[in-house]
């Protein structure tokens, strides 16, 4: 299937790195920028396409074998430069997201591509509990297990108000022909089944997103948007207060089902303990 | 329950239920199972799709002992929508992993099994699926650091989608022969890629890609495991005395980078090919 | 999916809980747990096409054989043949009731 590669992540990313220091990650698919963001250092992280990638299931933006791999090296290499720097000095880490799928294909499963994702999500957990903020920006697509590897272990995600932007576990074409419905079928079924919809405003209602980010254009932003954006960053690292915990998610109103899930198995943790 | 060394008395474990495979896994008597059946939490989102739910949303978790040592333990019941994840029983993996990690920190010393038989993401529960795998991992990640967290994939469904990713976040893996273990479905790859990348009909491909026996050789799982309950047994006991490992899979990052970057993508890899690029002896 | 409830009259003796069987293709699960009515009261979802005279003709013939005992039963049935049914609800009786058998 030929997909045209998107560019919205590498339009933010050059604007939101203006000022800082720009280099390739350990492959030119990933692109890393340090700085600063409002007194505090920061570092971008965007997955973009390379016509070149050396593996061609990979070229459109995709998160594959090296993609999840350089992911890992590039955030672990944060984590292990600060370890001795104390929790509310540690820089921040700005993830990207503008990826529409991870890739598919034969040599990715032959070479682990589970385990180069595995590497990225480990990472990604591991700095975001040594108390690195981690923000995900999300300007793009955040497509199932791309997004997993890039975005998800956030403790902050923004996205920008745009419908272009776009959270799912499966593009819309491949999940209606696996259901067996059409896809305008599947934005009927979406309407009254908040989790299968694909249109941001569902999204929220799951907690997953702590703010929408309202800006004039998302492929030509002004320069107010960029302002605005880069704001909301400050603010969102702000918000944690120290957080490094995934947890508020579950506060979104249609996860009443995960909280009830997790109260039962508290109440019953103690008396279940092996005598 | 002791077998001997008898193969005709021998319990297959890939045969027996999710709930059977957690009580085999444990000491005998010691399975406290948690928000069981009898609690009636169904997911809430099938019934309005139309589609008949099951008492335990496909997840069955425990606490117990293994040999004496603490656990949980938890198991995705393959044949209940194939293993798929929605909010329920996302919830129930990921909220007992937490507890285990609360646990932890307090002082106490909980390891975790996981068994795995799960295509991923329920997509009728598609972005709460998701978001529960996010979850789950966030949880081992913080887990595997105070206790093993051991994973088995067995047959028929194997291990796939976000629980692939899963999968290599644990302290350690292990697989039976007709186990899988792979990102994507076959036939997802064949729909986006097309049949000349990925034939999903080719049983021998797939296997020899993705089965049991290449992952072993590949070094991507620690271990095969017997389908016997009392092989798997052991070998989980094994494992879970190791200890916390030197060393996560998912953190072999340079090596994993030199590998991957040399390699020849002119032409088609195959699983020989394969074992080249990762097998342990092959050079950097 | 449909789903049915049916009320029958049944017998006062202790019952255990009991769950056997799954949802699974071809196949069901059958849940029995205690309840403070009289009745046997039947909840039924089912992902078959046939309507309630089938269900109820299913539960009038394995009464014949099985007098109920008072209890809520849930069935979720995953389009299993009727041999599959009785085959289940009937494991899960005899679950439910083995302390009755065991003074037999």
């Amino acid at each position: 299937m030929n997909m045209l590669a998107s560019h919205r992540g590498r339009i933010w990313f050059d604007l939101l790195a203006a000022q800082m220091t720009v280099k390739e990650g350990a492959v030119p698919s990933l692109l890393i920028g340090e700085g600063e963001l409002s007194g505090r250092t920061c570092s971008l992280l965007l997955v973009q396409p390379d016509a070149n990638n050396r593996y061609p299931r990979a070229r459109h933006g995709e998160v594959g074998l090296l993609e999840g791999w350089a992911l890992a090296e590039a955030v672990s290499h944060i984590v292990s430069q600060e370890a001795t720097v104390e929790p509310v000095h540690k820089s921040s880490i700005i993830a990207i997201v503008d990826v529409p799928s991870q890739a598919y294909g034969r040599r990715e499963e032959a070479l682990g591509i589970h385990q180069a994702l595995a590497g990225a999500v480990s990472a990604y957990v591991q700095a975001r509990q040594a108390g690195h903020p981690v923000i995900s920006l999300l300007v793009g697509k955040a497509m199932s297990g791309a997004f997993l590897a890039h975005g998800y272990q956030a403790n902050s995600i923004l996205a920008l108000n745009d419908s272009g932007v776009m959270v799912h576990a499966m593009g819309k074409a491949a999940a209606a022909r696996i259901t067996m419905r059409s896809e305008d079928a599947l934005d009927e079924l979406a309407k009254t089944v908040p989790p299968m919809a694909y249109d941001l405003k569902s999204f929220a209602t799951l907690g997953i997103i702590d703010h929408f980010i309202d800006v004039s254009s998302a492929i030509a932003p002004s320069l107010e948007d960029i302002e605005l954006v880069q704001r909301q960053l400050v603010q969102a690292v702000k918000n944690l207060g120290g957080d490094t915990q995934i947890t508020k998610r579950l506060q979104g109103e249609n996860r009443e089902a995960s909280r009830l899930v997790r109260e039962r198995l508290r109440a019953q943790w103690k008396g279940a303990a092996s005598k | 329950m002791s077998n001997g060394n008898d193969p005709r008395l021998a319990i297959s474990f890939v045969e027996q239920s999710a709930r059977k495979r957690v009580e085999h896994i444990l000491d005998a008597g010691s399975m406290r199972e948690m928000v069981t059946p009898f609690d009636r939490v169904t997911s809430p989102w099938l019934e309005m799709q139309g589609i008949v739910p099951q008492f335990d949303d496909g997840v069955v978790t425990a606490r117990g002992s293994i040999n004496g040592k603490s656990v949980v333990a938890i198991a995705v019941d393959g044949s209940f929508q194939g293993g798929s994840l929605g909010e329920v029983a996302g919830a129930k993996i990921a909220g007992t992993l937490e507890l285990a990690v609360e646990a932890n920190q307090a002082g106490e010393s909980i390891a975790a099994v996981l068994i795995l038989e799960t295509g991923g993401v329920r997509l009728q529960e598609a972005n709460l699926g998701l978001a529960a795998i996010a979850e789950i991992q966030s949880a081992i990640v913080a887990l595997r650091q105070f206790q093993p967290v051991v994973a088995l994939i067995t047959g028929p469904v194997g291990c796939f989608g976000g629980m692939s990713i899963t999968a290599g976040l644990c302290s350690y893996l292990l697989m039976t022969r007709e186990g899988r273990l792979g990102l994507n479905g076959p036939q997802v790859i064949e729909q986006e890629a097309g049949v000349s990348e990925y034939d999903s009909q080719d049983r021998s491909f797939i296997w020899g890609l993705t089965g049991g026996e290449q992952r072993d050789a590949t070094g991507l799982i620690d271990d095969f495991i017997d389908l016997d309950v009392i092989k798997v047994r052991q070998k989980v006991q094994e494992y879970l005395s190791k200890g916390v490992p030197e060393a996560f899979r998912s953190e072999a990052i340079q090596s994993s980078l030199d590998r991957l970057k040399k390699v020849d993508t002119r032409s088609q890899i195959t699983a020989e090919m394969a074992r080249a690029i990762l097998s342990k002896e092959a050079s950097l | 999916m449909n789903t049915f409830h049916f009320t029958r009259p049944a017998r006062n003796v202790p019952i255990d809980r009991a769950l056997v069987g799954y949802v699974g293709s071809g196949d069901l699960e059958v849940m029995i747990d205690n309840s403070d009515q009289p009745q046997a009261e039947i909840y039924i979802h089912s992902s078959a096409e046939q309507g309630e005279q089938r269900w109820l003709s299913i539960i009038e013939r394995l009464e014949v054989a099985h007098p109920l005992p008072a209890m809520r039963m849930d069935i979720h049935d995953f389009s299993a043949t009727p041999g599959v049914i009785r085959l289940r609800l009937e494991q899960a009786l005899e679950q439910a009731l083995a302390k009755e058998l065991s003074y037999e």
